[in-house]
């Protein structure tokens, strides 16, 4: 393999796991409640800056990420609480339009309270390039991956051997059949909004060494978290990683072999064309139609 | 005819709102932003049909409007063809490029739709911005007034009047449609697609029409607003222009041509208002959208007549 | 040299004092319109230029205005888009009636607002760069940053002086630097330098080693120049080091602000871009004109903003000093004498270096008014020619 190759693929995966990072949020939300989340993005946004402008401030570095990540998930709270919840029963665009007002104006609320400016956070194991074959990785490129491994294998044992991951899984299946055997919808779309804002957040501080960050980072982010999680098949956790690597490399061959400036393009027919004959992702589930 | 009928009733009504509306523009700022919203609201009734009537959602429209902008800024430009021919000849390539890649994305479904659509929206815009010796680039590109057997429409009052008749036609339009059996398919579609298939409505060739049909008048719309501004950006055609647009539709009322007009008419009048109170822009936009939504999950227009019918109804 | 310091920006700080109350009009305010894009992937041109907009007219009115009238400024926030631009050009013209107008933060924004200036006839000194803004010359049209296309001359002149032949191209995909990227292969041979590898980024990319692999890659390359501003520079510098590309690393001047070395840290070490003397106000000569102003300018800015001073500040400095000391001149805000006033401009002083404008020239900056720094212990220096 040559090192050229091998440093696309490097960079493929650089970006491919911030995206995955970014659509796992989207497909847990998904998951407990068949609605995008829009302000997703802002999750990841606000993991970043409060982080960010904390370390600036002086606060240590593991204290103002756990503020960081409490401060997203309180906000998630919020969200669901007072703009999604009194919702519930309206159409998908209606709350698609919703979670679009609340991206705009989370955007503007960081804005203010923090600023329009740049923001990053030191690497959390230096900056010193590993070689290999010729290629080079950053060690904070290697923290993405693992975060998003150790989120995936989480969410797993989550879902699969906690009761209230069940639960939220019962309701994702049927809403009415999970409230009957007493399952709390209310409180499982509160807690995959908050999760979910965890997961973005986590997300948040873990890129912002790599792509800095600032109020309106949570845009591209959200992006291509969305196209990450539709690509693997909404809902399905692996679905969303895959989805994010997929895109990340497509776009690093791209730019190595085609052409740099189509390269998001490229990404976006390769999408395109994997939808025209899986319509519901990489890993969806197929959908039945309710007459 | 009864001439009281929510439809031509709703027509005449628009129809006075126009004309009267100058009386208080004191200048032609006003009619700028008159006429922008006139135009939002042509584009927004064409996508209502596609949302509202067929119930499919598009987060691509911006790039079709781009489309007929640019068309027609290159064809009169560079090749020196009439403005009417280049406005039409987009328009009719908009409608051939929405059926070809129409007939696979609308067998996608909710979001799956929204993000093949939202994909078609920012590879538009993408060539648009890359291809800088036709496009001008990011930078933009300009073009001449647009004059038709010697004739120039030229100002802000003259746009005004233009567009005010086009929005009228396109209300009518969009009306019949709606009251057509395409309509009525469509609607049936919307409820049920499989329900429809099955008493025998060709549900993917409807969808397919009013998808075409909603593109067209996105580029129609682009074709006059490139001609009226004489500059555009590839901007016009980022994602943020197609969410803005299905935020009007959604805004307004799903399914209601006048609640499309409403629904235009606010969203570009309102960064004019907020323009005043500077950094809080973004959070009172982002409260009132979701605000609206979640108090009238309908929209404007359908909640509002809905509360009227039942206040009567309560007498 | 006398009308250089006859017209230093000092001489209009000094006009509010000796100001004349004798005109009919002398209640009426100055009213100076701006559209600047504060908000949207431009906020930070946009922001520092309505700061420094902001103050300064608020320091000018506590002084007793110009002319003993008061500067009213309105501000509106285009957000990066060429269509609000345009209606909000509109709105200050007709709405507003503003004497003169500044802005238009990116070149997309000027140009969509252009068609309607010209039309109107109000003087308008954009704070963007292209150089289509001011060629062909447009009536009422001045800009006060330096060109894309000086900057690219800056940097090749620079390249050819130290025997580089063959360069890699890289450049952000949105306004700034694809007009960049186009105005440098425009004059690139002049200076018998061929572009052997021509790469393109989007401004949020989190990685660019794939295109930075394909430059590395490309046969003889001696120097990379990348064209971009905001965070996609930063990425550019890290990912750079991060593959050990041994070649010199050029900027343009849209890295210009101390966020871009906070940024892209040590990486940053050895990056080269022409910058104004607003950067290196220490290291400039005592001769140097400028030295006074831009000294003056950033202690003002830093002292009221807390944060450091960038050149896109100092753009919209000059644009007010330009257009107040115009208005001066004509005494009145008459706009056809304000324009023609703006266009007599000549030995004025500025943050971006000396400017003289003609008939011909509505920029009126040579390339004199660029110094080629390189970045060293996380500062500027100033670069020995």
């Amino acid at each position: 393999m040559s090192a050229a190759l091998l440093q696309y693929l490097f960079s493929g995966l650089t970006s491919g796991a911030i995206y995955a990072l970014a659509g796992l949020g989207f497909a847990i939300i998904y998951n407990a409640s068949h609605v995008i989340n829009f302000a997703q993005g802002e999750f990841i946004m606000i993991g970043g800056m409060a982080s960010a402008t904390m370390v600036a401030a002086g606060v240590p570095m593991p204290l103002a990420i756990v503020l960081a990540l409490l401060i997203a998930m309180a906000v998630g709270v919020i969200l669901e609480k007072f703009a999604i919840e009194p919702a519930r029963n309206a159409d998908v665009v209606t709350i698609i339009i919703i979670t679009i007002g609340a991206s705009i104006f989370l955007r503007g609320a960081a804005q203010i309270i923090w600023d329009k400016e740049f923001h990053s956070l030191p690497a959390f194991s230096g900056e010193n390039p590993i070689a290999v074959l010729g290629a080079t990785l950053m060690p904070q490129s290697l923290w993405v991956v693992g975060v998003a491994g150790v989120v995936i294998v989480a969410l797993w044992w989550f879902f699969n051997r906690t009761m209230f991951g069940k639960a939220m899984l019962a309701t994702s299946h049927n809403r009415l059949a999970a409230q009957l055997v007493g399952v709390g919808v209310k409180k499982v779309l509160l807690a995959s909004f908050a999760l979910s804002a965890l997961l973005g957040a986590v997300g948040g501080v873990v890129v912002t060494p790599i792509t800095f960050t600032n109020y309106e980072a949570g845009i591209m982010l959200g992006l291509k978290g969305f196209s990450a999680a539709v690509l693997g098949g909404l809902g399905n956790g692996t679905g969303a990683i895959v989805g994010g690597l997929i895109v990340g490399i497509v776009e690093a061959l791209a730019s190595g072999y085609l052409s740099s400036a189509y390269k998001d393009a490229i990404a976006f027919i390769i999408i395109l064309f994997v939808l025209f004959f899986m319509p519901n992702g990489l890993f969806g589930k197929r959908g039945t139609d309710r007459v | 005819m009864n001439m009281m009928t929510p439809r031509t009733g709703g027509l005449a009504l628009l129809a006075v709102i126009i004309t009267v509306a100058p009386i208080g523009f004191t200048n032609t700022y006003f009619y700028d932003v008159a006429v922008n919203a006139m135009f939002n609201a042509i584009l927004c009734i064409g996508l209502n049909l596609l949302i509202g009537y067929a119930g499919q959602i598009s987060l691509g429209h911006a790039g079709f409007l781009a489309l007929g902008a640019y068309g027609s800024a290159i064809m009169t430009t560079a090749y020196g063809v009439p403005p009417i021919a280049a406005m039409l000849i987009s328009a009719t390539v908009v409608g051939l490029i929405a059926f070809v890649v129409g007939r696979p994305i609308l067998k996608l479904k909710g979001h799956y739709l929204a993000m093949a659509t939202l994909g078609i929206g920012i590879i538009i815009h993408i060539v648009l911005k890359t291809e800088s010796k036709i496009t001008g680039g990011p930078d933009g590109m300009s073009l001449d007034n647009f004059s038709m057997l010697g004739f120039t429409i030229m100002g802000d009052k003259m746009w005004y009047w233009v567009a005010g008749v086009l929005l009228i036609l396109s209300a009518w339009l969009a009306l019949n449609l709606i009251d057509s059996p395409v309509g009525r398919a469509l609607r049936a579609v919307h409820g049920s697609e499989v329900g429809a298939e099955v008493v025998g409505v060709d549900t993917s060739s409807y969808k397919v029409l009013v998808f075409v049909v909603s593109a067209v008048f996105a580029s129609l719309v682009g074709s006059l607003f490139a001609h009226k501004n004489g500059f555009i950006t590839p901007d016009i055609g980022s994602f943020f222009g197609s969410v803005h647009l299905v935020t009007m539709v959604v805004l307004g009322g799903m399914a209601s041509v006048f609640g499309s007009v409403i629904g235009a008419v606010i969203l570009t009048l309102l960064p004019q208002v907020l323009a005043a109170v500077e950094q809080y822009e973004a959070m009172i936009l982002g409260g009132i959208m979701m605000g609206t939504m979640i108090f009238m999950p309908k929209g404007l227009l359908p909640s509002i007549l809905a509360s009227l019918k039942r206040r009567e109804a309560g007498r | 040299m006398q009308k250089l310091f006859k017209w230093g920006a000092t001489a209009v700080v000094a006009a509010g004092f000796c100001a004349v109350a004798g005109t009919a009009n002398a209640a009426d305010p100055i009213k100076i319109g701006a559209f600047l894009s504060a908000t949207g992937p431009a906020s930070f041109l946009g922001e520092p230029e309505k700061k420094t907009l902001e103050m300064y007219v608020h320091k000018l009115n506590k002084d007793g205005g110009v002319q003993g009238r008061k500067i009213e400024l309105v501000v509106y926030d285009d957000g990066g888009a060429g269509d609000k631009a345009s209606t909000f050009a509109k709105r200050l013209i007709e709405s507003d009636k503003v004497d003169l107008i500044i802005g238009g933060s990116t070149t997309a924004t000027t140009m969509a607002a252009v068609p309607l200036i010209e039309r109107a006839g109000v003087p308008f000194i954009s704070l963007a760069g292209a150089v289509v803004i001011v060629e062909p010359v447009k009536k009422w049209v001045f800009k006060t940053p330096h060109t894309d296309r000086m900057a690219a001359e800056k940097v090749f002149a620079d390249m050819q002086k130290r025997g580089i032949t063959k360069i890699g191209m890289i450049s952000e995909d949105a306004g700034f630097g694809k007009s960049g990227r186009d105005q440098s292969l425009l004059v690139v041979k002049n200076y018998g330098i061929e572009i052997v590898a021509d790469e393109v980024y989007s401004p949020k990319d989190p990685d660019v080693t794939a295109q930075l692999t394909k430059i590395k890659n490309a046969p003889g390359v001696q120097a990379v120049f990348n064209f971009g501003f905001g965070q996609g520079p930063a990425i550019v510098t890290k990912n750079f080091k991060q593959l050990g590309i041994a070649v010199p690393l050029y900027q343009s001047h849209g890295v210009a602000s101390k966020d871009f070395i906070k940024l892209a840290g040590p990486a940053a070490e050895g990056v080269r871009l022409p910058a104004a003397g607003l950067v290196v106000p220490g290291q400039l000569a005592a001769t140097d004109p400028q030295k006074p102003v831009v000294t003056a300018f950033k202690k003002e800015y830093e002292e009221a903003f807390k944060s450091d001073v960038s050149t896109f500040a100092g753009h919209a400095y000059d644009g007010l000093q330009i257009a107040l000391a115009a208005i001066l001149r004509a005494g009145s805000t008459d706009k056809a004498k304000v324009r023609d006033e703006i266009e007599k401009t000549s030995g004025y002083v500025g943050t971006g270096g000396l400017v003289s404008m003609s008939p011909t020239d509505h920029m009126g900056l040579s390339l004199s008014a660029f110094h080629m720094v390189e970045i060293k212990n996380g500062d500027w220096m100033l670069m020995k020619d």
